[in-house]
């Protein structure tokens, strides 16, 4: 069995309003940063995982990403997967 | 119906689970059982309340752990047979994240966890839980959550009109959700989620009595 390490990116989808970015936003361009257009906030999830190899690893983290990391009603995930 | 008895869902987390029993059992008289949601077995239960509460500690989204529960498995068949399941404020985003319902409930527009009472529409009569028989009336209910504000997409919007699954609608919309909805219920309407909070509002000395309907028409066949 190999090791593998994925990287699962979650983010909101672009038609669902993300107040908590906006407020972030918001606090930035008080903090000074100029030039701001958008920010908005997901998650990062980093899994350990075991696999005889990369398609056996990939069909588990789709699963665990379609199924539990992401509501797909709100939120796209994208991730990287690496052999360690 | 001496025996008909109502199981109120207990996942770590809820806060609601008492409310309910005591509105059920207090105000209206109605037989409940608390449900660990490691049981599934439903046999002596028959209809359901989800609470409200912040189940797994809302971790990950609020409702997303909840729904790998033995319970939650065991509740599609209950729901199946025809047997009735409300969820509320916790409740109903369950039900949204384990598909009973459809859409997703995310933070407030402005962010504030928002603690009020709403004036609602009553927009179906579908499933017999408002006493409105088709005719729109306002009621006023308790809402208590930072993260309601009910989304979903366009066509999954119209078929919500279209099939009459709206139950609920905000006359002031407080959190932004999509098209002022506050609750809805399945197809068949034996399923409904909303935010507000009923067993909140059970008795006139504590802010009114527009609850006691829908707490009561879980007794429906």
């Amino acid at each position: 069995m190999d090791q593998f390490a994925a990287k699962v990116f979650v983010r909101l989808r672009p038609s669902v309003l993300d107040p908590a970015g906006e407020a972030t936003k918001s606090a930035s361009i008080k903090l000074g940063a100029e030039g701001i257009k958008s920010l908005r906030i997901g998650k990062m999830i980093e899994v350990k995982i075991e696999g005889n190899d990369e398609n056996e690893v990939r069909e588990k983290i789709d699963l665990l990403c379609d199924r539990l990391f992401a509501n797909t009603v709100i939120e796209d995930y994208e991730y990287s997967l690496e052999k360690l | 119906m001496d025996n008909f008895t109502v199981g109120v869902v207990v996942f770590p987390g809820s806060n609601c689970d008492r409310d309910v029993s005591w509105a059920l059992e207090g105000c209206l008289d109605i037989r409940t059982k608390y449900l660990w949601h490691e049981s599934s077995d439903l046999s002596d239960v028959d209809a359901i309340v989800l609470p409200g509460g912040f189940s797994y500690g809302d971790y990950l989204r609020c409702g997303a752990i909840a729904r790998f529960s033995p319970l939650i498995n065991a509740l599609y068949e209950f729901v199946k047979s025809g047997k009735r399941v409300l969820g509320i404020c916790n409740g109903f985003q369950i039900l949204t994240e384990s598909g009973f319902l459809p859409g997703a409930l995310v933070a407030n527009k402005n962010l504030n966890f928002i603690c009020d009472d709403v004036e609602l529409d009553i927009v179906s009569s579908k499933g017999g839980w408002f006493n409105n028989g088709d005719e729109k009336q306002t009621i006023k209910l308790p809402i208590a959550h930072g993260e309601g504000r009910y989304h979903c997409d366009s066509d999954t919007l119209k078929k919500l009109v279209d099939n009459e699954l709206i139950a609920l609608r905000y006359k002031n919309n407080p959190n932004g959700s999509s098209f002022d909805i506050a609750g809805i219920t399945n197809e068949k309407g034996n399923v409904l989620g909303l935010m507000p909070h009923p067993e909140r509002a059970c008795d006139e000395t504590i802010g009114g009595t527009d609850g006691l309907f829908t707490l009561k028409s879980l007794i429906l066949k």
